[in-house]
């Protein structure tokens, strides 16, 4: 997130730019422990989820930095308008990465579970998601390096497909529970680790609108796609 | 099926609504200034300004040395009629009156619009002197309704309580801040309707300058206020709404949220944010 001309005070560009570093290294980091708990779900690969797991400390750390350092720019720097929505949105977007990284560290362990189990079912549905939410993130990232609102508009909308294998997922996880009560403890991690998958989708959503007002100085306008539906899924039990 | 979503979903959180509240309605306008320009001999300082002062509320200017926003404050209570060479043409209305017609009785006119200027300047009389001064120019009150009318501004600009004691001692031995809010005093004693504010905190120490800010809060209940300021801070503390103004044009003007969190104007954005240039 730059803008075209450099403030009077040379070393505000420069605690901007640090934000902006910050935020790309949580980033890049929340990034490869998606990718690594996607992996370890499709590979059952317990080395790759306990690296996942691992990483979260690191998140944590830099989320706290980045706090501190937003509130030490609020205090000493008094920023205005598009300098100070974009240092809002930095403290926004990190409490988002952090909660991201949560997410993906829980998938992760999860999977570990699930290799224990044999399943007597694909899960290339799960995978297809996790790499979704995964490219999603990038592409926020991205959007957000570049302050580009078009993508971020984009990214906004794509949860919607998100949203829509979260709801099939369900659907087709309570019909395996429902046939073999053996399969309801796999099925329960699985569930999970897609509802993981969804929020980290939601949250990449907020990341998308937090980047489209810190850059555009309004909200988007437009109506938030519907998100998850699975609350309103009831299932009758058969007469 | 209860265990699917926890209730506390983000949806529909946008951040960004900041207009919808900062553009809380601006009162009608006390002064309407309309296609004003103003000169200094062959120099323009002003161009075709466009700008309503809501009744009773607080207008802040700002903008960069020479952007022409003191000449604005002294173009509302015709200051620069004491000049020659400098003029103005447009239209400055407050009700039906036209303030910058050559017509209009300039004394009766600062009865209405007062200004306090940017150095305190107590007159080198005492305390009760300064503020009964003006009041004897406009109005002949008993010498009861003199006190009263002292005690009143006094109470307004907040210092009747560090004052009481001592308003026959001379007005040279208050402090600065002091001096400034019995300058304050001094101009709302004639009760005019219109308070000009030219840089009036920037002589100031900062507990001094909060306590002006916290009496210009108090007396927008009462008086429009338009103030001229370098501090940007300052502006967004006080103001309802910012004008900002860059070689004798107003650039933009809403309300202070707006200006100071999403600017519509680059040039504005620039200045705000520091990077002017």
């Amino acid at each position: 997130m730059s803008d075209s001309t450099e403030h009077l005070v040379k070393s505000f560009d420069n605690d901007l730019k640090r934000l902006r570093d910050m935020l790309t290294e949580m980033g890049g980091i929340v990034e490869s422990q998606l990718a690594m708990a996607a992996q370890a779900i499709l590979n059952r690969d317990a080395v790759v989820a306990m690296r996942a797991v691992e990483e979260d400390p690191k998140v944590d750390a830099l989320e706290r930095e980045v706090e501190q350092f937003v509130i030490q720019m609020l205090a000493l720097r008094q920023p205005m308008a598009g300098d100070l929505r974009r240092i809002v949105a930095a403290l926004k977007i990190t409490g988002d990465l952090e909660r991201i990284g949560d997410y993906a560290a829980n998938v992760a362990k999860r999977s570990v579970v699930l290799g224990q189990y044999n399943l007597p079912y694909s899960l290339a549905g799960l995978a297809h998601m996790a790499t979704l939410v995964q490219e999603q993130l990038k592409s926020i990232m991205d959007a957000l390096g570049t302050s580009d609102t078009a993508k971020a508009v984009e990214v906004w909308r794509s949860d919607r497909v998100v949203d829509d294998i979260y709801n099939a997922l369900f659907r087709e996880l309570i019909t395996y529970m429902m046939e073999d009560p053996r399969n309801i403890t796999p099925c329960t991690h699985l569930l999970f680790i897609a509802k993981n998958l969804e929020r980290i989708g939601d949250h990449t959503t907020n990341i998308a609108e937090t980047v489209y007002y810190a850059v555009e100085g309004e909200a988007i306008p437009d109506v938030r796609p519907k998100g998850d539906t699975s609350a309103y899924t009831v299932v009758k039990p058969k007469e | 099926m209860s265990m699917t979503t926890a209730p506390s979903e983000s949806q529909n959180t946008s951040f960004g609504n900041v207009q919808a509240r900062a553009a809380s309605a601006m009162n009608p306008a006390r002064i309407s200034i309309d296609n004003l320009d103003f000169y200094y001999g062959e120099h323009k300082a002003l161009k075709g300004i466009g700008l309503d002062l809501p009744d009773r509320q607080v207008t802040g200017m700002i903008g960069p040395s020479g952007c022409g926003k003191s000449t604005l404050l002294r173009v509302l209570n015709r200051m620069y009629d004491l000049y020659p060479g400098q003029r103005a043409t447009g239209q400055v209305m407050m009700d039906e009156m036209n303030i910058i017609d050559p017509k209009v009785d300039v004394n009766a006119l600062r009865a209405r619009v007062g200004m306090v200027f940017q150095k305190p300047t107590p007159f080198p009389m005492t305390i009760y002197e300064n503020i009964a001064f003006g009041v004897k120019l406009h109005e002949r009150l008993s010498r009861s309704a003199m006190d009263e009318r002292v005690e009143w501004s006094l109470t307004r600009a907040a210092l009747w309580g560090e004052v009481k004691d001592r308003l026959n001692t001379s007005a040279m031995g208050l402090s600065g801040g002091q001096q400034q809010r019995l300058c304050i005093a001094r101009t709302i004693a004639v009760r005019p309707e219109v308070i000009l504010l030219d840089e009036p905190t920037s002589a100031l120490d900062p507990i001094s300058t909060l306590k002006i800010e916290e009496l210009i809060d108090e007396l927008k209940h009462d008086f429009t206020i338009a103030i001229v300021t370098h501090n940007m801070q300052q502006a967004a503390r006080c103001a309802d709404q910012v004008a900002f103004f860059y070689l004798g044009e107003m650039v933009e003007c809403a309300p202070a949220a707006q200006i100071f969190t999403a600017p519509k104007q680059k040039r504005t954005q620039e200045y705000v944010t520091g990077r002017f240039g």
